[in-house]
């Protein structure tokens, strides 16, 4: 029993060790890699605009809800025109980076993971290496990377987009009067409510992205195995993620 | 060819849509945007004894208009004041160099959005305040605290003072017996 729990201990720890070892053969790589930019060009593609329309609409639909439920709140108090700045400053410090890196967790980490598991499986890995082409550096650095880029940009979309949405749904359906919503959005919210959002939804890249290719690359290839690998990078990045946001609320406070 | 062409525009587009939004999200909700992409503009300075809890990003507003901004706060420590950058809106150019500046409480305790903001009141000189020019009538921030303190002590002063001659008095007879 206390073997069991003792191997389970070193095993996560030897796991979180190699994730670590494998991020920095990363970091060590990326410089070589960002000389030939159309590889992470077309990885900035798969995985930020194609999860450009799922973004969006959460973003929307995100937006919606917050706009309906922080009126039906704040009507309470009497103070619906501090909608514009309960919506947007949940959206831009939580909600914007935390739901679009688990919907990119969904969306592209997925894809990432099963690509590189299957191309693990069908030995195109091993291939490459036969060519003495490094496919660290060919094929997971870029994806790596373009995981990296995306996830900014795709957070900042996500929270405009609700940030409308709420607007939509307070201004123009709810009737909280416009200019209140804008003018004391601008008043209460500060640039580093901004950085914050901004630097969590970084921090959630790096992390969506290296656990979705590492699990991608060291996958059993099997069949199975990358549907483990698979599952495990939806699952792990998801807990990931909450975790790192609660360090990095605390370490911005 | 054709394949990549179209694939480089989704990402352009991807990526200029992105750093769209994250230039609306830092210039359109925060008041920062304002100072940092408004128009044609003017600095001055001031000087204060105690500004409270000014805000960089604090309005300045003459007559109740917003004519600018406070854009940098800054201690003086040959004369141990605050020295405060205004950033003036340059279609207010007319602001006569012996105009006072004072800071004000917005609401009553300065509630909502816990605000300052800098008040200018026009002098009457002909000359016009310009950039780097400094607004010499100054009156500082009202201070809760120090205004408690004082009414608190005219109180125990007063108290004293009622019973200082009671307290004296009998010593006074004593000594006299």
């Amino acid at each position: 029993m206390i073997g069991e729990l003792w191997e389970s201990l070193t095993d996560a720890l030897e796991g979180l060790g190699s994730v670590v070892h494998f991020l920095f053969r990363l970091v060590v790589n990326t410089p070589r890699v960002l000389l030939r930019f159309s590889l992470i060009s077309q990885q900035i593609f798969n995985s930020g605009a194609l999860s450009l329309i799922i973004i969006m609409l959460s973003g929307l639909f995100v937006g919606m809800v917050l706009g309906l439920q922080g009126f039906q709140l704040l009507q309470r108090f009497g103070s619906e025109e501090a909608l514009g700045t309960a919506a947007t400053i949940g959206l831009v410090k939580e909600l914007g980076p935390v739901v679009t890196a688990l919907l990119f967790a969904g969306r592209a980490g997925t894809a990432l993971a099963s690509e590189l598991g299957l191309m693990r499986a069908t030995d195109q890995l091993s291939a490459m290496e036969m060519m003495a082409v490094d496919p660290i550096q060919r094929v997971v650095v870029p994806r790596f990377l373009g995981g990296v880029i995306a996830m900014p940009l795709l957070a900042g979309i996500f929270s405009v987009i609700g940030i409308y949405g709420a607007q939509l749904v307070g201004v123009q359906i709810m009737g909280v009067d416009s200019g209140s919503f804008w003018s004391q959005m601008r008043s209460a919210v500060s640039l580093s409510d901004v950085t914050e959002g901004i630097v969590k939804s970084f921090v959630f890249g790096v992390a969506c992205s290296l656990i979705a290719v590492y699990q991608g690359y060291y996958a059993t290839p099997t069949a199975e195995g990358v549907g483990r690998a698979t599952t495990t990078t939806v699952v792990t990045s998801a807990v990931v993620i909450l975790f790192l946001d609660y360090l990095i609320t605390a370490a911005f406070l | 060819m054709r394949k990549s062409r179209t694939l480089n525009l989704g990402t352009g587009s991807f990526v200029l849509l992105g750093f769209a939004a994250l230039f609306f999200l830092t210039t359109q909700t925060t008041s920062h945007g304002l100072a940092v992409f408004g128009p044609a503009h003017y600095q001055v300075t001031a000087k204060f004894d105690n500004i409270g809890d000014l805000k960089v990003g604090a309005p300045v507003s003459m007559s109740g208009v917003e004519v600018g901004r406070v854009t940098k706060i800054d201690f003086d420590s040959n004369e141990y004041k605050a020295v405060v950058l205004l950033r003036l809106n340059e279609r207010f150019n007319k602001i006569p160099t012996d105009s006072d500046a004072s800071i004000y409480t917005q609401g009553l305790w300065g509630g909502k959005g816990g605000g300052k903001f800098i008040g200018l009141t026009a002098g009457g000189a002909d000359t016009y305040l310009k950039d780097g020019s400094q607004i010499d009538f100054t009156q500082s921030a009202f201070v809760l605290e120090s205004l408690i303190g004082q009414v608190l002590a005219s109180f125990t002063k007063q108290k004293a003072d009622e019973q200082a001659p009671a307290r004296a008095d009998p010593k006074a007879t004593e000594k006299t017996k």
